[in-house]
């Protein structure tokens, strides 16, 4: 597994490489995407991108934490989260190329178990 | 907001664009995420947010229905956690 790190950069050189628009204008573009996801996302509504997966907010209520470093009892307010559930295209791209370099790959369906692991359909 | 309407949005603020440019568009950003995460790689998006790979270890699960013993195998996931300056909006409403 490589651990580079792809940045907006990257995303710019594949919409330049894509389309006839300047590098400038690419780069402007992936800022435009970004920005009315994010701002979407501020109105609550959930964005649901196909093949890739779904943003969602969720609300989470008020609850006691604890400072790990004192031990001391705070108050963690109600807040919303955002929550990024994958789409089983982007699962399933990311296990095909990994299971091959991640040595054991996937147990075929039927290998003995009577059921089949856990895959599109199941929990989650 | 799905896919379409994000392309229809991005379409109307780019006039300029043939809306199958703006489809083009669209999808070569989530491909590239997609092909930098299939090779194990980070996608950082500050203010946005960062798209990683986890792995997860085989284990051995339980069919919650039947409670018999299910080997599930090896295997990554995709994970995603909100920038800093996008978990604030949510907050802030701006």
């Amino acid at each position: 597994m490589t651990d580079n790190t792809v940045t907006r950069a990257q995303l710019g050189e594949a919409v330049y490489q894509e389309v006839g628009l300047s590098r400038n204008e690419s780069g402007d573009l992936v800022e435009a995407v970004l920005k009315e996801i994010s701002d979407a996302l501020v109105r609550g509504e959930a964005v649901k991108i196909s093949s890739f997966g779904s943003f969602s907010v969720r609300s989470k209520g008020q609850r006691i934490g604890r400072n790990p470093k004192t031990g001391e009892e705070v108050p963690i307010l109600p807040r919303k989260v955002l929550v990024f559930r994958a789409s089983h295209v982007l699962k399933g791209a990311i296990n095909d190329a990994l299971a091959n370099g991640g040595g054991q790959a996937p147990a075929a369906p039927g290998s003995g178990d009577s059921t089949p692991p856990a895959g599109p359909g199941s929990r989650f | 907001m799905t896919k379409s309407e994000l392309i229809l949005r991005l379409a109307e603020k780019n006039p300029h664009l043939y809306h199958r440019d703006v489809e083009r568009i669209v999808s070569a950003i989530f491909d590239e995420i997609t092909r930098a995460l299939a090779r194990g790689d980070r996608v950082e998006l500050r203010g946005f947010g960062a798209f990683s790979v986890k792995k997860r270890d085989a284990r051995v699960g339980r069919n919650p229905r039947t409670g018999e013993s299910v080997r599930v195998a090896r295997k990554h996931v995709p994970f995603f956690k909100t920038g800093k300056q996008l978990r604030e909006r949510l907050n802030t409403g701006e």
